[in-house]
Protein backbone atom coordinates (compact mmCIF):
# COMPACT_ATOMS: atom_id res chain seq x y z
CA UNK A 1 0.00 0.00 0.00
CA UNK A 2 1.64 3.47 -1.46
CA UNK A 3 2.63 5.58 1.80
CA UNK A 4 2.67 8.85 0.18
CA UNK A 5 0.27 11.08 -1.34
CA UNK A 6 3.38 11.00 -4.51
CA UNK A 7 4.05 7.41 -5.06
CA UNK A 8 2.63 5.26 -7.88
CA UNK A 9 2.11 2.14 -6.81
CA UNK A 10 3.08 -0.60 -8.83
CA UNK A 11 2.88 -3.84 -6.18
CA UNK A 12 3.09 -6.18 -7.72
CA UNK A 13 6.57 -5.82 -8.83
CA UNK A 14 7.47 -8.01 -11.25
CA UNK A 15 8.80 -7.45 -14.95
CA UNK A 16 6.83 -4.56 -16.28
CA UNK A 17 4.55 -5.75 -19.16
CA UNK A 18 5.30 -4.06 -23.09
CA UNK A 19 4.58 -0.46 -22.70
CA UNK A 20 1.99 0.66 -25.31
CA UNK A 21 2.67 4.35 -24.25
CA UNK A 22 5.70 5.45 -21.97
CA UNK A 23 7.15 8.50 -21.65
CA UNK A 24 9.99 10.42 -19.78
CA UNK A 25 9.59 13.74 -18.58
CA UNK A 26 7.40 15.40 -21.27
CA UNK A 27 7.88 19.00 -21.36
CA UNK A 28 5.68 21.54 -23.32
CA UNK A 29 5.16 25.65 -22.63
CA UNK A 30 3.49 27.85 -24.81
CA UNK A 31 5.32 31.30 -24.34
CA UNK A 32 5.86 31.63 -20.55
CA UNK A 33 3.28 28.99 -19.73
CA UNK A 34 4.16 26.16 -18.74
CA UNK A 35 1.61 23.72 -19.33
CA UNK A 36 3.29 19.87 -19.03
CA UNK A 37 5.75 20.07 -16.53
CA UNK A 38 7.66 16.45 -16.62
CA UNK A 39 5.46 14.04 -17.83
CA UNK A 40 6.21 10.17 -16.83
CA UNK A 41 4.04 7.43 -18.09
CA UNK A 42 3.94 3.53 -18.63
CA UNK A 43 0.68 2.18 -19.88
CA UNK A 44 0.83 -1.72 -20.36
CA UNK A 45 -0.32 -2.46 -23.92
CA UNK A 46 -4.05 -3.67 -23.71
CA UNK A 47 -5.30 -1.64 -20.78
CA UNK A 48 -7.59 1.55 -20.38
CA UNK A 49 -5.17 4.32 -18.67
CA UNK A 50 -7.34 7.56 -18.00
CA UNK A 51 -5.89 11.13 -17.95
CA UNK A 52 -7.44 12.99 -15.17
CA UNK A 53 -7.70 16.81 -14.15
CA UNK A 54 -9.31 19.71 -14.60
CA UNK A 55 -9.43 22.05 -17.69
CA UNK A 56 -6.28 23.85 -18.31
CA UNK A 57 -4.32 20.95 -16.41
CA UNK A 58 -2.59 20.09 -20.12
CA UNK A 59 -4.03 16.95 -20.58
CA UNK A 60 -4.79 17.77 -24.18
CA UNK A 61 -1.42 18.72 -24.99
CA UNK A 62 -0.29 15.55 -23.37
CA UNK A 63 -2.61 13.97 -26.42
CA UNK A 64 -1.31 16.11 -29.35
CA UNK A 65 2.28 15.59 -28.07
CA UNK A 66 1.67 11.59 -27.67
CA UNK A 67 -0.47 11.51 -31.51
CA UNK A 68 2.49 13.40 -33.09
CA UNK A 69 0.10 16.66 -33.45
CA UNK A 70 2.54 18.83 -32.26
CA UNK A 71 6.15 17.85 -30.82
CA UNK A 72 7.23 18.47 -27.31
CA UNK A 73 9.82 20.85 -25.77
CA UNK A 74 11.81 18.29 -23.71
CA UNK A 75 11.09 14.56 -22.68
CA UNK A 76 11.10 11.59 -24.90
CA UNK A 77 8.28 9.33 -25.79
CA UNK A 78 7.20 5.86 -27.17
CA UNK A 79 4.35 4.87 -28.90
CA UNK A 80 3.76 1.70 -29.69
CA UNK A 81 7.48 0.94 -29.44
CA UNK A 82 8.51 3.88 -31.61
CA UNK A 83 9.96 7.16 -30.71
CA UNK A 84 7.63 10.37 -31.31
CA UNK A 85 10.16 12.80 -32.56
CA UNK A 86 12.04 10.53 -34.87
CA UNK A 87 9.76 8.27 -36.11
CA UNK A 88 6.56 9.90 -36.01
CA UNK A 89 5.41 7.75 -38.93
CA UNK A 90 5.48 4.58 -37.46
CA UNK A 91 4.23 6.00 -34.14
CA UNK A 92 0.97 7.40 -36.89
CA UNK A 93 0.37 3.83 -38.46
CA UNK A 94 -0.22 2.34 -34.81
CA UNK A 95 -2.64 4.79 -33.72
CA UNK A 96 -6.21 6.28 -33.46
CA UNK A 97 -6.83 9.49 -32.47
CA UNK A 98 -10.41 11.03 -31.75
CA UNK A 99 -9.50 14.19 -30.70
CA UNK A 100 -11.71 16.80 -28.41
CA UNK A 101 -13.41 18.42 -31.24
CA UNK A 102 -15.37 16.95 -34.06
CA UNK A 103 -12.48 15.28 -36.42
CA UNK A 104 -14.99 14.72 -39.19
CA UNK A 105 -15.71 16.44 -42.69
CA UNK A 106 -19.05 18.18 -41.99
CA UNK A 107 -19.44 19.16 -45.79
CA UNK A 108 -19.11 15.15 -46.96
CA UNK A 109 -22.00 12.17 -45.56
CA UNK A 110 -20.82 9.94 -42.47
CA UNK A 111 -20.34 7.56 -45.40
CA UNK A 112 -18.14 9.20 -47.70
CA UNK A 113 -16.28 10.31 -44.16
CA UNK A 114 -15.64 6.36 -43.52
CA UNK A 115 -14.64 5.98 -47.30
CA UNK A 116 -12.36 8.72 -47.55
CA UNK A 117 -10.62 6.82 -43.77
CA UNK A 118 -10.60 3.64 -45.58
CA UNK A 119 -8.80 5.64 -49.03
CA UNK A 120 -6.25 7.41 -46.70
CA UNK A 121 -5.85 3.65 -44.92
CA UNK A 122 -4.96 2.11 -48.58
CA UNK A 123 -7.83 -0.22 -48.21
CA UNK A 124 -8.92 -1.54 -51.26
CA UNK A 125 -12.36 -0.47 -52.66
CA UNK A 126 -14.29 -3.70 -51.41
CA UNK A 127 -12.64 -3.92 -47.99
CA UNK A 128 -13.45 0.00 -47.56
CA UNK A 129 -16.74 -0.76 -48.48
CA UNK A 130 -17.01 -3.41 -46.08
CA UNK A 131 -15.47 -1.78 -42.77
CA UNK A 132 -17.16 1.09 -43.98
CA UNK A 133 -20.61 -0.70 -43.53
CA UNK A 134 -19.70 -2.67 -40.84
CA UNK A 135 -18.76 0.04 -38.70
CA UNK A 136 -21.50 2.21 -39.68
CA UNK A 137 -24.00 -0.21 -38.44
CA UNK A 138 -22.04 -1.14 -35.12
CA UNK A 139 -22.00 2.92 -34.27
CA UNK A 140 -25.83 2.74 -35.35
CA UNK A 141 -24.86 5.35 -37.90
CA UNK A 142 -26.81 2.89 -40.84
CA UNK A 143 -29.71 5.06 -41.02
CA UNK A 144 -27.80 8.40 -41.13
CA UNK A 145 -25.16 7.21 -43.51
CA UNK A 146 -26.08 9.34 -46.33
CA UNK A 147 -26.63 12.34 -44.73
CA UNK A 148 -24.13 15.29 -44.42
CA UNK A 149 -22.10 14.50 -41.44
CA UNK A 150 -22.99 18.53 -40.48
CA UNK A 151 -26.56 17.23 -40.26
CA UNK A 152 -25.80 15.12 -37.00
CA UNK A 153 -26.48 15.39 -33.68
CA UNK A 154 -23.60 15.79 -30.59
CA UNK A 155 -23.45 12.15 -30.14
CA UNK A 156 -23.56 10.78 -33.53
CA UNK A 157 -21.30 13.32 -34.65
CA UNK A 158 -18.50 11.48 -31.73
CA UNK A 159 -19.88 8.18 -32.36
CA UNK A 160 -18.44 8.75 -36.71
CA UNK A 161 -15.33 10.70 -35.15
CA UNK A 162 -14.46 7.42 -33.03
CA UNK A 163 -15.98 5.24 -36.15
CA UNK A 164 -13.36 7.00 -38.37
CA UNK A 165 -10.57 6.50 -35.76
CA UNK A 166 -11.28 2.84 -36.07
CA UNK A 167 -11.22 2.19 -39.86
CA UNK A 168 -7.43 1.29 -40.28
CA UNK A 169 -7.27 -1.12 -37.09
CA UNK A 170 -5.27 0.78 -34.74
CA UNK A 171 -3.19 -0.89 -31.35
CA UNK A 172 -3.49 2.36 -29.64
CA UNK A 173 -6.14 5.04 -29.46
CA UNK A 174 -6.52 8.29 -27.72
CA UNK A 175 -9.77 9.48 -26.72
CA UNK A 176 -9.58 13.44 -25.61
CA UNK A 177 -12.42 13.79 -23.44
CA UNK A 178 -14.73 10.97 -25.25
CA UNK A 179 -17.63 12.21 -23.55
CA UNK A 180 -17.32 15.67 -22.84
CA UNK A 181 -20.55 17.43 -23.90
CA UNK A 182 -22.44 14.23 -24.58
CA UNK A 183 -25.97 13.60 -22.58
CA UNK A 184 -25.95 10.79 -20.15
CA UNK A 185 -27.55 8.50 -22.64
CA UNK A 186 -25.15 9.19 -24.87
CA UNK A 187 -22.18 9.07 -22.61
CA UNK A 188 -23.05 5.70 -21.26
CA UNK A 189 -22.79 4.21 -24.95
CA UNK A 190 -19.67 5.67 -25.15
CA UNK A 191 -18.75 3.86 -22.15
CA UNK A 192 -19.66 0.63 -24.05
CA UNK A 193 -17.85 1.72 -26.98
CA UNK A 194 -14.85 2.33 -24.86
CA UNK A 195 -15.23 -1.07 -22.89
CA UNK A 196 -15.83 -3.11 -26.51
CA UNK A 197 -12.18 -1.54 -27.72
CA UNK A 198 -10.19 -2.69 -24.97
CA UNK A 199 -12.07 -6.39 -25.27
CA UNK A 200 -10.57 -6.18 -28.22
CA UNK A 201 -6.98 -6.16 -27.15
CA UNK A 202 -6.45 -2.22 -28.15
CA UNK A 203 -5.64 -0.05 -25.67
CA UNK A 204 -6.96 3.15 -25.01
CA UNK A 205 -5.38 6.56 -23.61
CA UNK A 206 -8.19 9.04 -22.31
CA UNK A 207 -8.25 12.32 -20.97
CA UNK A 208 -11.64 13.25 -18.67
CA UNK A 209 -12.48 15.71 -16.48
CA UNK A 210 -15.16 13.11 -15.13
CA UNK A 211 -13.64 11.49 -12.11
CA UNK A 212 -16.90 8.55 -12.19
CA UNK A 213 -15.63 8.25 -16.18
CA UNK A 214 -12.22 7.36 -15.15
CA UNK A 215 -13.44 4.90 -12.08
CA UNK A 216 -15.77 3.20 -15.02
CA UNK A 217 -13.26 3.03 -18.07
CA UNK A 218 -9.53 2.80 -16.27
CA UNK A 219 -7.56 0.31 -15.13
CA UNK A 220 -5.14 3.01 -14.06
CA UNK A 221 -5.75 6.68 -13.76
CA UNK A 222 -3.32 9.10 -13.34
CA UNK A 223 -4.30 12.69 -12.08
CA UNK A 224 -3.19 15.64 -14.02
CA UNK A 225 -2.87 18.66 -12.15
CA UNK A 226 -0.65 21.65 -13.08
CA UNK A 227 1.08 20.01 -16.28
CA UNK A 228 2.72 17.50 -13.18
CA UNK A 229 1.08 14.30 -12.67
CA UNK A 230 0.05 14.85 -8.87
CA UNK A 231 -0.90 10.68 -8.35
CA UNK A 232 -1.19 7.48 -10.19
CA UNK A 233 -2.46 4.42 -9.42
CA UNK A 234 -6.20 2.10 -9.82
CA UNK A 235 -9.08 3.73 -8.64
CA UNK A 236 -9.09 1.96 -5.84
CA UNK A 237 -5.35 2.92 -5.25
CA UNK A 238 -6.15 6.23 -5.20
CA UNK A 239 -9.08 6.42 -3.23
CA UNK A 240 -6.70 4.77 -0.65
CA UNK A 241 -3.93 7.53 -0.73
CA UNK A 242 -6.51 9.61 0.75
CA UNK A 243 -6.78 8.99 4.71
CA UNK A 244 -10.03 8.79 5.87
CA UNK A 245 -11.38 4.99 4.96
CA UNK A 246 -13.00 2.96 7.68
CA UNK A 247 -15.22 -0.01 8.61
CA UNK A 248 -17.68 1.06 10.98
CA UNK A 249 -19.45 -1.56 12.82
CA UNK A 250 -22.54 -0.47 14.91
CA UNK A 251 -24.38 -2.62 17.87
CA UNK A 252 -27.82 -2.54 19.06
CA UNK A 253 -26.83 -4.34 22.33
CA UNK A 254 -24.58 -2.57 24.93
CA UNK A 255 -23.01 -5.56 26.05
CA UNK A 256 -22.09 -6.91 22.88
CA UNK A 257 -20.82 -3.30 21.67
CA UNK A 258 -18.01 -3.36 25.11
CA UNK A 259 -16.78 -6.98 24.31
CA UNK A 260 -16.65 -5.70 20.57
CA UNK A 261 -14.25 -2.82 21.71
CA UNK A 262 -12.15 -4.83 24.45
CA UNK A 263 -11.41 -6.90 21.52
CA UNK A 264 -10.70 -4.39 18.61
CA UNK A 265 -8.19 -2.32 20.98
CA UNK A 266 -7.48 -0.03 17.35
CA UNK A 267 -10.90 0.34 16.82
CA UNK A 268 -12.05 4.26 17.44
CA UNK A 269 -15.55 4.06 20.05
CA UNK A 270 -18.28 6.22 19.68
CA UNK A 271 -19.85 5.34 23.10
CA UNK A 272 -22.96 6.92 22.23
CA UNK A 273 -23.82 5.75 19.29
CA UNK A 274 -22.77 2.17 19.92
CA UNK A 275 -20.46 2.13 17.53
CA UNK A 276 -16.59 1.36 16.75
CA UNK A 277 -14.62 2.34 13.94
CA UNK A 278 -11.69 0.70 12.67
CA UNK A 279 -9.28 2.43 10.13
CA UNK A 280 -8.57 0.85 7.29
CA UNK A 281 -8.13 0.60 3.55
CA UNK A 282 -11.00 -1.16 2.76
CA UNK A 283 -9.37 -3.80 0.73
CA UNK A 284 -11.71 -7.17 0.54
CA UNK A 285 -8.14 -9.09 2.20
CA UNK A 286 -8.35 -6.50 5.13
CA UNK A 287 -12.17 -7.06 5.40
CA UNK A 288 -12.06 -11.09 5.78
CA UNK A 289 -9.09 -10.43 8.45
CA UNK A 290 -11.28 -8.29 10.16
CA UNK A 291 -14.23 -10.35 9.59
CA UNK A 292 -12.21 -13.12 11.11
CA UNK A 293 -11.39 -11.98 13.68
CA UNK A 294 -15.49 -10.84 14.99
CA UNK A 295 -16.34 -14.44 14.42
CA UNK A 296 -13.56 -16.12 16.43
CA UNK A 297 -14.51 -13.48 19.06
CA UNK A 298 -17.83 -14.20 19.06
CA UNK A 299 -18.63 -10.81 17.96
CA UNK A 300 -21.74 -9.80 16.05
CA UNK A 301 -22.70 -6.68 14.58
CA UNK A 302 -25.98 -5.67 13.96
CA UNK A 303 -24.34 -3.06 10.80
CA UNK A 304 -21.17 -2.74 9.07
CA UNK A 305 -20.25 -0.19 6.13
CA UNK A 306 -17.30 0.32 4.48
CA UNK A 307 -16.63 3.65 4.22
CA UNK A 308 -13.72 4.78 1.31
CA UNK A 309 -13.32 7.94 0.21
CA UNK A 310 -14.55 8.85 -3.17
CA UNK A 311 -12.08 9.82 -6.46
CA UNK A 312 -13.71 13.13 -5.21
CA UNK A 313 -12.36 13.43 -2.13
CA UNK A 314 -9.05 12.16 -4.22
CA UNK A 315 -9.11 14.82 -7.03
CA UNK A 316 -9.48 17.57 -4.39
CA UNK A 317 -6.80 16.85 -1.91
CA UNK A 318 -4.50 16.37 -4.95
CA UNK A 319 -5.15 19.31 -6.27
CA UNK A 320 -6.40 21.38 -4.03
CA UNK A 321 -9.57 22.37 -3.92
CA UNK A 322 -11.83 24.06 -2.03
CA UNK A 323 -10.95 24.44 1.76
CA UNK A 324 -14.30 22.61 2.82
CA UNK A 325 -13.65 19.52 0.40
CA UNK A 326 -9.36 19.41 1.44
CA UNK A 327 -10.60 19.07 5.23
CA UNK A 328 -13.29 16.62 4.45
CA UNK A 329 -10.66 14.62 2.80
CA UNK A 330 -7.83 14.44 5.09
CA UNK A 331 -10.59 13.77 8.25
CA UNK B 1 4.27 0.89 -51.36
CA UNK B 2 7.15 3.21 -52.62
CA UNK B 3 6.91 7.11 -51.20
CA UNK B 4 6.10 8.35 -54.32
CA UNK B 5 3.27 6.07 -55.35
CA UNK B 6 1.74 6.95 -51.42
CA UNK B 7 2.47 10.32 -52.45
CA UNK B 8 0.17 9.96 -55.46
CA UNK B 9 -2.26 7.57 -54.12
CA UNK B 10 -3.18 9.76 -51.13
CA UNK B 11 -2.88 13.34 -52.79
CA UNK B 12 -5.47 11.78 -55.27
CA UNK B 13 -8.18 10.93 -52.04
CA UNK B 14 -7.65 14.29 -50.78
CA UNK B 15 -8.72 15.61 -54.50
CA UNK B 16 -11.54 13.61 -54.56
CA UNK B 17 -12.27 15.10 -50.95
CA UNK B 18 -12.10 18.49 -52.40
CA UNK B 19 -13.52 18.13 -55.86
CA UNK B 20 -16.74 16.07 -53.75
CA UNK B 21 -16.87 19.43 -52.01
CA UNK B 22 -17.37 21.57 -54.85
CA UNK B 23 -19.90 19.12 -56.09
CA UNK B 24 -22.29 19.45 -53.10
CA UNK B 25 -21.49 23.22 -52.69
CA UNK B 26 -20.86 24.65 -56.23
CA UNK B 27 -22.75 27.61 -55.18
CA UNK B 28 -19.12 29.03 -53.54
CA UNK B 29 -17.51 28.55 -57.46
CA UNK B 30 -19.80 30.15 -59.28
CA UNK B 31 -20.21 33.06 -57.05
CA UNK B 32 -16.97 33.64 -57.81
CA UNK B 33 -17.41 33.02 -61.30
CA UNK B 34 -20.25 35.43 -61.30
CA UNK B 35 -17.80 38.77 -61.10
CA UNK B 36 -15.59 37.84 -64.55
CA UNK B 37 -19.07 37.64 -66.83
CA UNK B 38 -20.58 40.16 -65.10
CA UNK B 39 -17.44 42.35 -65.76
CA UNK B 40 -17.34 41.33 -69.38
CA UNK B 41 -21.03 41.87 -70.09
CA UNK B 42 -20.64 45.36 -68.51
CA UNK B 43 -17.80 46.10 -70.22
CA UNK B 44 -19.08 44.80 -73.85
CA UNK B 45 -22.24 46.12 -73.84
CA UNK B 46 -22.56 49.11 -71.22
CA UNK B 47 -19.06 50.23 -71.91
CA UNK B 48 -18.46 48.79 -75.05
CA UNK B 49 -18.54 52.08 -77.75
CA UNK B 50 -16.64 54.33 -75.58
CA UNK B 51 -13.91 51.44 -74.43
CA UNK B 52 -13.55 50.60 -78.49
CA UNK B 53 -13.61 53.89 -79.42
CA UNK B 54 -10.42 54.63 -76.84
CA UNK B 55 -8.36 51.39 -78.00
CA UNK B 56 -8.79 50.94 -81.90
CA UNK B 57 -7.64 54.58 -82.20
CA UNK B 58 -11.11 55.26 -83.25
CA UNK B 59 -13.44 53.88 -85.46
CA UNK B 60 -13.65 50.16 -84.12
CA UNK B 61 -16.67 48.49 -83.29
CA UNK B 62 -17.84 47.06 -79.84
CA UNK B 63 -15.95 43.10 -81.27
CA UNK B 64 -13.01 45.00 -81.11
CA UNK B 65 -13.32 46.01 -77.44
CA UNK B 66 -14.61 42.31 -76.53
CA UNK B 67 -11.38 40.77 -78.42
CA UNK B 68 -9.14 43.12 -76.26
CA UNK B 69 -10.97 42.26 -73.00
CA UNK B 70 -11.15 38.56 -72.78
CA UNK B 71 -7.52 37.52 -71.96
CA UNK B 72 -7.43 39.52 -69.71
CA UNK B 73 -10.88 38.05 -68.33
CA UNK B 74 -9.59 34.87 -68.33
CA UNK B 75 -6.93 35.49 -66.42
CA UNK B 76 -9.18 37.41 -63.76
CA UNK B 77 -11.54 34.64 -63.86
CA UNK B 78 -8.23 32.37 -62.18
CA UNK B 79 -7.61 35.26 -59.70
CA UNK B 80 -11.52 35.45 -58.77
CA UNK B 81 -11.45 30.76 -58.40
CA UNK B 82 -8.25 31.60 -56.49
CA UNK B 83 -9.99 33.46 -54.07
CA UNK B 84 -12.28 30.80 -53.25
CA UNK B 85 -8.87 28.45 -52.59
CA UNK B 86 -8.14 30.91 -49.73
CA UNK B 87 -11.46 31.00 -48.17
CA UNK B 88 -11.89 27.17 -48.41
CA UNK B 89 -8.30 26.38 -46.86
CA UNK B 90 -8.85 28.96 -44.27
CA UNK B 91 -12.72 27.13 -43.35
CA UNK B 92 -10.53 23.50 -43.67
CA UNK B 93 -7.26 24.39 -41.16
CA UNK B 94 -9.70 25.35 -38.93
CA UNK B 95 -11.52 21.87 -38.97
CA UNK B 96 -10.69 18.93 -36.39
CA UNK B 97 -9.87 17.13 -40.08
CA UNK B 98 -7.19 18.35 -40.49
CA UNK B 99 -5.72 17.33 -37.06
CA UNK B 100 -6.88 14.08 -38.00
CA UNK B 101 -4.85 14.01 -41.09
CA UNK B 102 -1.80 14.80 -39.36
CA UNK B 103 -1.97 11.78 -36.89
CA UNK B 104 -2.25 9.68 -39.49
CA UNK B 105 0.26 7.50 -41.44
CA UNK B 106 -0.30 9.39 -44.76
CA UNK B 107 1.91 10.92 -47.11
CA UNK B 108 2.26 14.95 -45.62
CA UNK B 109 2.32 17.00 -48.75
CA UNK B 110 -0.96 14.96 -49.65
CA UNK B 111 -3.26 17.34 -48.15
CA UNK B 112 -1.60 20.64 -50.15
CA UNK B 113 -1.11 18.78 -53.33
CA UNK B 114 -4.56 17.40 -53.65
CA UNK B 115 -6.28 21.24 -52.69
CA UNK B 116 -3.94 22.62 -55.27
CA UNK B 117 -4.38 20.15 -57.85
CA UNK B 118 -8.60 20.65 -57.33
CA UNK B 119 -8.24 24.54 -57.12
CA UNK B 120 -6.49 24.47 -60.50
CA UNK B 121 -9.16 22.39 -61.97
CA UNK B 122 -11.59 24.58 -60.68
CA UNK B 123 -10.10 27.49 -62.28
CA UNK B 124 -9.57 25.82 -65.58
CA UNK B 125 -13.30 24.61 -65.44
CA UNK B 126 -13.91 28.67 -64.89
CA UNK B 127 -11.45 29.46 -67.60
CA UNK B 128 -13.57 27.45 -70.02
CA UNK B 129 -16.87 28.66 -69.24
CA UNK B 130 -15.76 32.72 -69.32
CA UNK B 131 -14.52 31.99 -72.25
CA UNK B 132 -17.84 29.58 -73.77
CA UNK B 133 -19.80 32.96 -72.61
CA UNK B 134 -17.37 35.16 -74.39
CA UNK B 135 -17.66 33.03 -77.67
CA UNK B 136 -21.17 32.92 -77.03
CA UNK B 137 -21.36 36.75 -77.53
CA UNK B 138 -19.08 36.85 -80.33
CA UNK B 139 -15.45 36.62 -79.21
CA UNK B 140 -13.30 34.53 -82.02
CA UNK B 141 -9.50 33.93 -81.88
CA UNK B 142 -9.72 32.84 -85.76
CA UNK B 143 -6.06 33.72 -86.82
CA UNK B 144 -4.39 31.26 -83.67
CA UNK B 145 -2.55 28.08 -84.55
CA UNK B 146 -3.29 24.76 -82.75
CA UNK B 147 0.29 24.94 -80.95
CA UNK B 148 -0.51 29.07 -80.24
CA UNK B 149 -3.67 27.46 -78.40
CA UNK B 150 -2.36 24.88 -76.76
CA UNK B 151 0.50 27.57 -75.81
CA UNK B 152 -2.18 29.61 -73.93
CA UNK B 153 -3.92 26.85 -72.90
CA UNK B 154 -0.83 26.31 -71.07
CA UNK B 155 0.08 29.88 -70.02
CA UNK B 156 -3.53 29.31 -68.18
CA UNK B 157 -2.58 26.57 -66.42
CA UNK B 158 0.53 27.91 -64.65
CA UNK B 159 -0.60 31.17 -63.84
CA UNK B 160 -3.85 29.12 -62.00
CA UNK B 161 -0.91 27.16 -60.36
CA UNK B 162 1.10 29.88 -59.33
CA UNK B 163 -1.77 31.90 -58.36
CA UNK B 164 -3.59 28.93 -56.19
CA UNK B 165 0.25 28.31 -54.44
CA UNK B 166 0.41 31.74 -53.16
CA UNK B 167 -3.77 31.29 -52.06
CA UNK B 168 -2.86 28.58 -50.29
CA UNK B 169 -0.42 30.31 -48.45
CA UNK B 170 -3.06 33.61 -47.93
CA UNK B 171 -5.62 30.83 -46.67
CA UNK B 172 -3.52 29.20 -44.20
CA UNK B 173 -2.28 32.78 -42.61
CA UNK B 174 -5.72 33.36 -42.87
CA UNK B 175 -7.40 33.16 -39.10
CA UNK B 176 -10.91 32.90 -40.88
CA UNK B 177 -13.09 32.83 -44.05
CA UNK B 178 -13.68 36.75 -43.60
CA UNK B 179 -9.65 37.15 -43.02
CA UNK B 180 -8.90 35.00 -45.88
CA UNK B 181 -11.18 36.76 -48.64
CA UNK B 182 -9.66 40.35 -47.61
CA UNK B 183 -6.10 38.70 -47.62
CA UNK B 184 -6.84 37.61 -51.53
CA UNK B 185 -8.19 40.77 -52.08
CA UNK B 186 -5.32 41.33 -54.91
CA UNK B 187 -5.78 38.51 -57.08
CA UNK B 188 -8.43 40.04 -58.11
CA UNK B 189 -7.57 43.71 -57.85
CA UNK B 190 -4.52 43.63 -59.17
CA UNK B 191 -6.31 42.66 -63.13
CA UNK B 192 -7.90 45.73 -62.02
CA UNK B 193 -4.78 47.48 -62.68
CA UNK B 194 -3.34 45.58 -65.46
CA UNK B 195 -3.61 45.93 -68.80
CA UNK B 196 -7.20 43.63 -68.90
CA UNK B 197 -9.43 46.46 -69.14
CA UNK B 198 -7.28 49.34 -70.66
CA UNK B 199 -3.65 49.71 -72.51
CA UNK B 200 -1.10 50.65 -70.25
CA UNK B 201 -0.26 52.96 -72.49
CA UNK B 202 -3.39 54.98 -71.25
CA UNK B 203 -2.67 55.06 -67.94
CA UNK B 204 -0.95 57.93 -66.39
CA UNK B 205 2.43 57.70 -66.58
CA UNK B 206 3.48 57.23 -63.03
CA UNK B 207 1.45 54.28 -62.71
CA UNK B 208 2.80 52.54 -65.92
CA UNK B 209 5.37 51.17 -63.94
CA UNK B 210 2.98 49.99 -61.64
CA UNK B 211 0.61 48.07 -64.03
CA UNK B 212 3.37 47.49 -66.83
CA UNK B 213 5.59 44.77 -64.53
CA UNK B 214 2.69 43.36 -62.18
CA UNK B 215 2.11 39.41 -62.68
CA UNK B 216 -1.15 40.24 -64.59
CA UNK B 217 0.01 41.86 -67.15
CA UNK B 218 2.57 40.05 -68.89
CA UNK B 219 0.46 37.09 -68.80
CA UNK B 220 -2.13 39.05 -70.47
CA UNK B 221 -0.04 40.08 -72.78
CA UNK B 222 1.33 36.69 -73.89
CA UNK B 223 -2.46 35.33 -73.62
CA UNK B 224 -3.39 38.51 -76.19
CA UNK B 225 -0.51 37.40 -78.26
CA UNK B 226 -0.71 33.98 -78.35
CA UNK B 227 -4.61 34.54 -79.19
CA UNK B 228 -5.05 37.58 -81.24
CA UNK B 229 -1.51 37.72 -82.88
CA UNK B 230 -0.49 40.83 -80.99
CA UNK B 231 3.08 41.71 -80.00
CA UNK B 232 4.49 39.08 -77.07
CA UNK B 233 7.88 40.40 -77.12
CA UNK B 234 9.73 40.32 -73.71
CA UNK B 235 6.11 39.60 -71.95
CA UNK B 236 6.39 35.62 -72.58
CA UNK B 237 9.66 34.93 -70.82
CA UNK B 238 8.40 37.48 -67.65
CA UNK B 239 5.27 36.28 -67.78
CA UNK B 240 6.61 32.61 -67.23
CA UNK B 241 9.61 34.04 -64.81
CA UNK B 242 6.42 35.62 -62.63
CA UNK B 243 4.35 31.88 -62.75
CA UNK B 244 7.28 30.09 -62.01
CA UNK B 245 8.64 32.50 -59.33
CA UNK B 246 5.18 32.55 -57.73
CA UNK B 247 4.62 28.61 -57.67
CA UNK B 248 8.08 28.37 -55.91
CA UNK B 249 7.33 31.17 -53.40
CA UNK B 250 3.97 29.80 -52.67
CA UNK B 251 4.92 26.19 -52.76
CA UNK B 252 7.52 27.17 -49.71
CA UNK B 253 5.79 28.99 -47.91
CA UNK B 254 2.55 26.98 -47.65
CA UNK B 255 4.42 23.98 -46.71
CA UNK B 256 6.25 26.06 -43.85
CA UNK B 257 2.95 26.96 -42.69
CA UNK B 258 1.44 23.71 -42.84
CA UNK B 259 4.36 22.27 -40.91
CA UNK B 260 4.41 24.24 -38.10
CA UNK B 261 2.56 22.86 -35.02
CA UNK B 262 -0.88 23.87 -35.29
CA UNK B 263 -2.59 25.75 -32.38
Amino acid sequence: MPSSVMSTSNSSGGPRPPAAVSAVGLRKSYGDKTVLDGIDLHIPAGSVFALLGPNGAGKTTAVKILSTLIGADGGRAQVAGHDIATSPQAVRAAIGVTGQFSAVDGLITGEENMLLMADLHHLSRREGRRVTAELLERFGLTDAAKKPASTYSGGMRRRLDIAMTLVGGPRIIFLDEPTTGLDPRSRHNMWQIVRELVSGGTTVFLTTQYLEEADELADRIAVLHDGRIAAEGSAGELKRLVPGGHVRLRFTDPAAYRSAAGALREAARDDEALALSIPGDGTQRELRSLLDRLDSAGIEADELTVHTPDLDDVFFALTGGTDQTSEEAVR
Amino acid sequence: MSSLSLAVRDSSTMLRRNLLHVRRYPSLTLNLLLTPIVLLLLFVYVFGEVMSAGIGGGGADRSAYLAYLVPGLLLMTIGSATIGTAVSVSMDMSEGIIARFRTMAIHRGSVLVGRVVGSVLQSVAGVVLVGAVAVAIGFRAEGATALEWLAAFGLLVLVALALTWIAVGMGMVSPNAEAASNNALPLIVLPLVSSAFVPVEAMPGWFRPIAEYQPFTPAIETLRGLLLGTEIGHNGPLAVAWCLGLTTLGYFWSKSLFNRDPR
